[in-house]
């Protein structure tokens, strides 16, 4: 079955094209990889799907529902989290508020019953911290419950940023290079983080990478961009001896010469 | 030298000691204020009890305690054995009003990131709103009704003053949210002083605000048949809607409301990512911070049974921000400090200093120029303060601290709840 489908997606910004007519079906519980060079329109391709940009062309499905038009916390309410590629925490807040930022749209709390301590109300956020506590020991960062965002090191911060995005609950969940600047010990933790939250959490996962062992170990399809086009899909031993894709990488005269 | 150490070490421990010495210290200054009833530093000496009790490290709720009922019965009884006991309570009320206010700003500046210089157009509003229907104002242009309505409206009025200010909140924000950054702040200072000219010429085609004459003879509120008209008696309903205003902020501030206020501010791309609608919780931020400015709008248009444009220029809306700034920025009782540091320097330490200086003059023939004279320099001063505090205190005065969740607690609950839900999964085999 297939949960997003994306088709003929193009942007423009101005006369430059980013990403053009590129189509995509991703399967209910798959792991995604796209990929390809620096600028090769990744990234805008993500943040076309979680409407931070608006398509100049295509159509988003999730589901079967078009998300085009959709504002961005309204994707995020339909069941697409992301994380970011330049890190995006909220700095100045605590580890546990960031993940409870993260469950915002699933706590059903109302600023009126909150200042009426209604004890419902206190209830539900007596839980959703124990929620976020369980998260925090899930992605391995329980011993930073209280320290501020800002303050952890990189490889934390990656990883706090795919436990602020799982409190989302979220159907697909979308990763921005979460291997980024990750040593292998760390990546090969990200690599079992990322199986193990398919199975458990029952999530859709889509990731950007430029980690080609990772890529190619955990994705069940990858899809190879190059100047804004879709040059490549299939499978991870398929994509490994693609021409174009290894022209894409390494340069037309690598395939004749090698 | 260790044993004075030593010494301060058992005592921060010891939190019986440190309630005696608290006590003592609120007895001496108070014997103090007693003795040398017109001395503006046994005063101050007094309120700075508040700022100790915050330091103290015990029970929060006694801390609360302690303090409402220094502020609410110890500061007004002892001072009202002095000549200058109406100077002091008009100093309080001033000291709430903004505090009030302050938090407000403190609501969209310091948790909601949204840069406000034109916040003072809600405390117009406020006064506004009251001053019209509390006089015989609303008579030139209201087709119907009795006006000046009578003083139990007062508090009706507070009321109806938070909603109307949080309205034009809302007002201000519509347009205002597409701007960001330095953009916003110059939208909000534009907005600040047309509701001040605005004020200042609506006196045609319909006479509704008086125009540049202002509104006189405001209406004294009554509380069950007591007019209220002086300083002491205003202290008391300025300090009620304060404590209120605190307890707004402190709930709001943890809850899922602040948080979004927070996450918008730190990163707003993310937290539009994760479901946090921007736009709504902007106008939340920019309603609830105007709703306080608009309730002690309506206390400050009662006290000064006067109202007209020039009390809320674009210079008050700065004084507001200094209090923010100056107290540390989205830090509630930093807030509170800035608030009370800046009212007390211009209305008292500055004049203070002022007359102590004209008098050391006129005895010993040391000639100040008037034009140098420190209340005169206010807004020198307030500059000079500034740059400091931008320079080597960039947090303010109590920076912000986030609060701390105890985790061994949340550890136990999580536990629990594993094992309740291994239980009912298992109990569900079972059968």
């Amino acid at each position: 079955m297939n949960i997003l489908e994306v088709k003929h997606l193009t942007k423009e910004f101005g006369g430059l094209t980013a990403t053009s007519d590129i189509n995509m079906t991703v399967e209910k519980n798959a792991i995604t990889a796209v990929i390809g060079p620096n600028g090769a329109g990744k990234t805008t391709f993500f943040n076309m799907i979680t409407a931070v940009y608006q398509p100049t062309s295509g159509d988003i499905l999730l589901n079967g529902k078009s998300l085009v038009g959709l504002k961005p916390h309204q994707v995020s309410q339909f069941g697409i989290t992301r994380t970011f590629q330049n890190i995006r925490l909220f700095e100045n807040m605590t580890v546990l508020e960031n993940v409870l930022v993260g469950m915002h749209q699933n706590l059903k709390s109302h600023w009126i019953g909150t200042l009426l301590q209604l004890p419902h109300i206190r209830k539900i956020e007596e839980d959703a911290r124990v929620t976020a506590y369980d998260i925090l020991n899930y992605v391995g960062l329980e011993n930073y419950v209280n320290e501020n965002a800002g303050n952890l090191a990189y490889g934390a911060q990656r990883r706090l940023e795919i436990g602020r995005a799982i409190a989302a609950k979220p159907k697909v969940l979308l990763l921005d290079e979460p291997a980024a600047g990750m040593n292998p010990k760390e990546t090969e933790r990200l690599t079992n983080l990322i199986h193990d939250m398919r199975t458990k959490l029952d999530v859709t996962i889509i990731l950007i990478e430029h980690d080609m062992n990772l890529v190619m170990k955990i994705s069940d399809s990858i899809y190879v961009l190059d100047h804004g086009e879709l040059i490549a899909s299939g499978k991870p031993n398929e994509i490994r001896n693609n021409k174009k894709v290894i022209e894409a990488y390494l340069g037309k005269g690598a395939v004749s010469n090698g | 030298m260790t044993s004075l150490s030593a010494f301060f070490e058992k005592i921060a421990q010891s939190k019986k000691n440190q309630s005696i010495l608290f006590l003592a210290y609120v007895i001496v200054t108070g014997a103090g204020l007693f003795l040398l009833p017109d001395s503006t530093i046994a005063f101050l000496l007094l309120l700075f009890s508040i700022l100790i009790l915050y330091y103290l490290n015990l029970n929060l709720r006694a801390k609360w305690v302690t303090g409402i009922v220094i502020l609410a019965v110890v500061v007004p009884f002892i001072a009202s054995f002095s000549d200058s006991y109406q100077t002091y309570m008009e100093v309080g009320t001033l000291v709430g009003i903004y505090c009030a206010m302050a938090l407000g700003l403190n609501i969209v500046v310091g948790f909601a990131g949204l840069l406000d210089l034109g916040f003072i157009a809600f405390f117009a509003v406020g006064a506004y709103t009251y001053a019209i229907f509390a006089s015989d104002q609303a008579s030139k242009f209201m087709p119907f009704g009795h006006y000046p309505l009578s003083g139990g409206a007062f508090w009706i009025f507070i009321f109806i003053a938070a909603i109307v200010a949080a309205i034009f909140g809302i007002l201000l924000g519509v347009p205002v949210l597409r701007v960001r950054g330095d953009y916003l702040a110059i939208v909000t200072l534009g907005f600040g002083e047309i509701i001040r000219i605005l004020l200042n010429n609506m006196d045609h085609p319909i006479n509704i605000t008086n125009g540049s004459m202002g509104i006189a003879s405001i209406a004294p509120p009554n509380f069950f048949g007591i007019s209220i008209g002086s300083s002491n008696q205003f202290y008391y309903i300025a300090f009620a809607i304060f404590l209120l205003v605190i307890y707004v902020v402190r709930k709001l501030e943890y809850s899922k409301l602040g948080r979004a206020w927070k996450a918008v501010r730190d990163n707003e791309i993310a937290a539009q990512s994760m479901g946090i609608p921007l736009v709504k919780t902007k106008l939340a931020a920019f309603a609830i911070g105007a709703s306080f400015s608009g309730m002690m709008g309506v206390v400050f248009a009662a006290k000064q049974m006067f109202v007209d444009a020039t009390s809320f220029t674009y210079l008050e809306s700065t004084m507001v921000l200094v209090m923010v700034i100056l107290g540390g920025m989205g830090s509630v009782p930093g807030v509170i400090l800035g608030a009370a540091v800046v009212i007390i320097l211009r209305t008292q330490v500055l004049t203070n200093i002022s007359n102590w200086l004209s008098a050391m003059s006129s005895n010993y023939g040391i000639s100040i120029p008037p034009a140098l004279s420190p209340e005169k320099m206010q807004l020198l001063i307030f500059g000079i303060l500034l740059i400091v505090f931008a320079l080597y205190r960039t947090q303010g005065l109590i920076p912000h601290k986030n609060r701390k969740v105890d985790v061994a607690a949340l550890k136990k609950e999580s536990e629990q709840a594993a094992l309740k839900r291994e239980k009912t999964a298992s109990g569900g085999a079972d059968s």
